[in-house]
């Protein structure tokens, strides 16, 4: 639980920020690099690298470096959209088949009744 | 893609598994404790399809359920959502081999519609069930509903936004 809680505090100060919550806005339109939300933000690419850095490191945002240019998508809520998908067809299937073992169970049941009521 | 959730650690025959194998691709498995041809038959005959296919935590009230298992055979399953007309989910038998495979079409969702492959298969007694749906697109599968597990997530998603303009309006 003390995990979950200085994780919380770590996303509630990464959200504390005007920069930060524009650039998460930013990046739920479309990816985009370090320098373009530097100039999009009129900050230094220095200064947008540190509030990415802080993004990233409480899974807001993940960042790939391809060639020269560092890309910036947004990271853990797109992770929680595909986990929340597979979950709730699991919870569907999972109880679906929970109720089929019932069905199937009494279907065993009568078979081995019926049976022996052939044999008599 | 690996993401993959299993069911608590349970008794081995309650574990239910989902995965999507591929941008168009969900497989469910499951054992049952039964023969494949009991099994096959709660999957093919109406009055036991309708009896476990709509679990009631989706919180939906099966109003009927018609079902012909042959190929080119129709099935159609129709709910109250607690609007004014019912909504129907319906579609076409495309394989049918009796106790060991089953497929459908699922016609309601039109163009982005997916098929359906069930096989069955018994070693000892139970059954392993694998169900495959196929999507046309990465699109089609990512909009699949599941009913009223889809109205929780909408829940959620609320509570989500609820949580972001409160710290917004904190921060201010």
């Amino acid at each position: 639980m003390v995990k979950y809680g200085i994780r919380l505090d770590a996303s509630f100060a990464a959200l504390s920020d005007a920069t930060r919550r524009g650039v998460l806005e930013q990046l739920g339109r479309s990816d985009a690099s370090i320098t373009d939300l530097a100039q999009k933000f009129h900050i230094t690419i220095a200064g947008m690298m540190k509030h990415v850095g802080v993004l990233e490191q409480v899974g807001l945002v993940t960042t790939e470096k391809v060639g020269r240019v560092r890309n910036c998508t947004l990271g853990r809520y797109r992770l929680k959209e595909a986990t929340a998908w597979l979950e709730r067809h699991r919870q569907l299937w999972d109880s679906r088949f929970d109720e089929l073992d019932d069905v199937v169970e009494e279907l065993n049941r009568k078979e081995r009744i019926d049976g022996r009521k052939n044999r008599e | 893609m690996d993401a993959r959730i299993e069911s608590k650690p349970a008794p081995e025959k309650d574990r239910t598994t989902v995965e999507r194998t591929s941008d168009r691709e969900v497989v469910v498995t499951r054992t049952v404790n039964g023969p494949a041809r009991i099994v096959f038959e709660a999957f093919s005959k109406a009055e036991l399809l309708k009896r476990w296919w709509v679990p009631k935590s989706m919180g939906m009230t099966l109003l009927s359920c018609a079902v012909d298992a042959r190929v080119g055979g129709k099935y159609r399953l129709e709910f109250d959502v607690g609007g004014a007309e019912p909504a129907a989910f319906f579609g076409t038998y495309v394989e049918v081999k009796p106790y060991s495979r089953l497929a459908w079409a699922n016609d309601e969702g039109g163009e982005g519609g997916s098929v359906t492959t069930v096989t069955f298969e018994e070693k000892g007694g139970k059954t392993l069930v694998v169900l495959r749906e196929n999507y046309p697109s990465k699109e089609a599968l990512d909009a699949a509903g599941t009913g009223a597990a889809d109205a929780m997530v909408e829940t959620f998603g609320q509570l989500d936004e609820l949580l972001v303009v409160l710290i917004e309006g904190s921060g201010r």
